[in-house]
This record gives C-alpha cells, structure tokens and sequence, in this order.
C-alpha cells in the first residue's frame, strides 16, 4: 500500500468549432484530466509493484468524474476516451504501466459499461514533455470518425520522482470528419470492436 | 462560435491548475489559476494595415468573453478573483502590433467590468510564433500591482495554433497568489486600491 500523494491537478478543455469547413452548431469538446503524483518506486528497482494499481483506483475514479463535469456534466454525451502516462527520469516505462487498469476502471465504472478497450499510451520524460493521448470510441474500437488524440503536457512535470497521469474524454468525432469507415451508427456493440 | 461574433473563432480553450503541494509540503487550500483561451483568425495576416481598430473591437470582446469563461472554470463569485493576466501568440503571416491592438486598447474595460474590480494595470505578454508556441500568461494582483505574493506567470498553448493566419488570445485568472509565497513586500491584507500599485 502506497500512498497516492498528488502534487498538482491540471484540466484542460478544448472547444473545437471549425478547422477551416463548416461551423458546427455545436463543437466539439475535448478534455483532459491530468494528476502529477509523487513515484513511490523512483530510483530504485522493485520487482513488486503492481500494489500500487489499486491505490491509483481512487484518483481514476475522481478524474474520470472531474472529465465528465468538465464535458457539461451528462454521461450521454460521452463519445470517445484514452489515457496516458509520463514517467519522470527516475522511474520506469514500467510504472505508467500501472495506469492502464485504474485508469481504464475508472472511465468505465463513471461511463457505465463501456465496451471498447481504452486507447492508451506511455513515456519516460522530463519537465514539460508532451504526450499524445490517443483516443477512440468507448464501445466500438473499429469506428473510424472517434480516432483522435489529444496533446497534452505540464511545463513544470513530471520531475524526476514524479509520474504524470493523463484521461481525456471526447463529445464526438473530428470536427470535419469525412474519411469513412465504420461509422457510430453503425456499432454492433458486442465485442468492443465493432 | 455563436452569431454576432465580430471574432472568427476556430477554437476555445480553458485550463485549470491546481497546485496541492510543493517539496512535500501541503498547499491548503490548493492555489488555482485559470485561463481560458481563444484561436481566431487574423484578418489582417499577409498584408500591412494602417488601422487596427477592427482588431481592438475583437479584444474587447474577447476580453469579456475570455474572462467569463476562467472564473467559470474556477468555480467562485468573479469578485474572489485575485490576480489576472493576459497575453497573445500572432501566427508567422501577422505581425506584434496586432497582438497589442487586441490586448490593449479595449479588452481591459470588459475585463474589470466582469470582475467588479481591478485597479491594476492588466499585465501582458505578447509574441510571434508557430503551432504550439508557449505563452507565459504574466500574472499580478488585480487591484494592486506591488503585492509580491500575487507575482507569478501561468503557460499555455494549443497545439494546433496558431497557424500562419491565426491569433491565440489568452486571458488568466487566480484565486490565490504563488503557492507558499514568503519572499515578504506587500501583502493583499496591506492593499489600500486606489491608484492599482499598491
């Protein structure tokens, strides 16, 4: 058991209304949920780490509620996720690893039920480095309009005993997707593919 | 973005920071800055143009709309805002002078209108930069610019803006001074408010 000791919390909100095509009525919202926590494993090889998921459950939960609040509040409306890590230098690919199962817990326990794997991505970095966080539709991998991504990244994060923990949710697909594919009306739903 | 709008809006941004400790010491209550953050286009890009007015028309509108929608993101009464800032990234077709004709002549005014307050000089930061360019927000009391706890500086940036044609526009607000301020100078409890210094 490791306390989760939380330095900073970061939300970023991005409301696309156009990218050179049409206006949409209503835009696009991105968001993400970004907690910078103290590595309880930096410097140090440890073989036992995986304690650590559940004590990270918690903060999944609360971050994946603060994504929802920050998208305008209703579930429903939640169309596509990913989640990602940066581990500061003196910690391990390893570590963000431990993100994939609170984090992936947290968004489906808050969405209800979400059938798609949750698209994710990891890195070693230092202060400032950003991450690209993939995303796709919560209950259909397959559909193509939901494959986004989102940048993220905090100047003064992850320093080096420090781990950077990064949930985006999106209301939609791209603003002016028209690349085909299979689309959301299309979802079977059995799967989590298509 | 909505009709009547006189700036063309690509894209809206809003971030929020909460700081809850630093060198393992607990910050409490978490200090909060804001900034929301607007991608417009440049309508003046690729040409030199002798008056900016359409551009400070935009600034004061935006200087409402920006405002309104930080001390949105931080929860609390617009009048329990304490520091602000403001700033803009001109993408490669414009120039610095039309950064300044959006940041200073009008957008001020719906600022302090917002905030029911706000003695102090609005200070600001301005630059010419591709996508992704950071912004340094500048940050400072908004009622009297000497008070030392309440220097400080928020980044941002987009990382799709702006392009050559665009401008990023970018408004921050506090709840709160640095995290663990104690390097002394005048405090927010000293505050007279009358001529914005002090």
């Amino acid at each position: 058991m490791h306390e989760v000791k939380v330095r900073k919390m970061v939300t970023v909100v991005e409301y696309i209304y156009h990218e050179g095509g049409p206006v949409a009525e209503k835009p696009l919202r991105r968001a993400a949920a970004l907690a910078v926590i103290h590595n309880p494993f930096a410097g140090s090889f440890f073989l036992e780490i995986q304690d650590f998921m559940e004590d990270l459950k918690p903060l999944g939960l609360a971050m994946a509620n603060s994504l929802v609040s920050a998208l305008g509040g209703a579930v429903s409306e939640i169309e596509g996720y990913g989640k990602g890590a940066i581990v500061g230098a003196a910690g391990e690919l390893e570590h963000g690893a431990l993100w994939h199962a609170p984090g992936g817990y947290g968004m489906r326990e808050v969405l209800g039920g979400a059938k798609a794997i949750v698209a994710s991505t990891k890195k070693v970095g230092g202060p400032g480095t950003r991450l690209d966080v993939p995303i796709t539709h919560i209950n259909a991998s397959y559909v193509r309009s939901h494959f986004d991504s989102m940048e993220v990244g905090i100047a003064d994060s992850p320093r080096a005993d420090e781990i950077l923990l990064a949930l985006v949710m999106t209301s939609g697909p791209r603003i002016h997707n028209r690349a085909g594919g299979l689309a959301a009306s299309e979802i079977q739903g059995k799967d989590g593919l298509r | 973005m909505s009709e009547g709008t006189r700036a063309k809006i690509r894209k809206i941004l809003t971030f929020v920071e909460e700081i809850h400790s630093e060198m393992g010491r607990g910050v409490e209550p978490p200090t909060r800055r804001a900034a929301a953050v607007a991608v417009i286009e440049n309508p003046f890009a690729g040409k030199y143009v002798q008056d900016l007015s359409e551009l400070m028309d935009i600034g004061e509108e935006l200087g409402e709309l920006l405002t309104q929608r930080a001390v949105a993101c931080l929860g609390i009464p617009a009048t329990s805002v304490e520091s602000y800032g403001k700033a803009a990234a001109v993408g490669e077709d414009g120039e610095l002078e039309h950064a300044a004709a959006i940041l200073h002549p009008k957008l001020g005014a719906p600022v302090r209108r917002v905030l029911g307050k706000g003695a102090a000089l609005i200070p600001s930061a301005k630059k010419r930069g591709g996508m992704g360019v950071p912004l340094d927000i500048p940050l400072g009391h908004k009622d009297a610019a000497f008070v030392r706890s309440h220097f400080d500086a928020m980044e941002v940036r987009v990382p799709d803006a702006p392009r050559a044609g665009e401008i990023v526009v970018a408004i921050a607000v506090t709840d709160s001074g640095r995290p663990l301020a104690r390097i002394g100078g005048l405090t927010k409890e000293q505050i007279k408010g009358e001529d914005g210094l002090r």
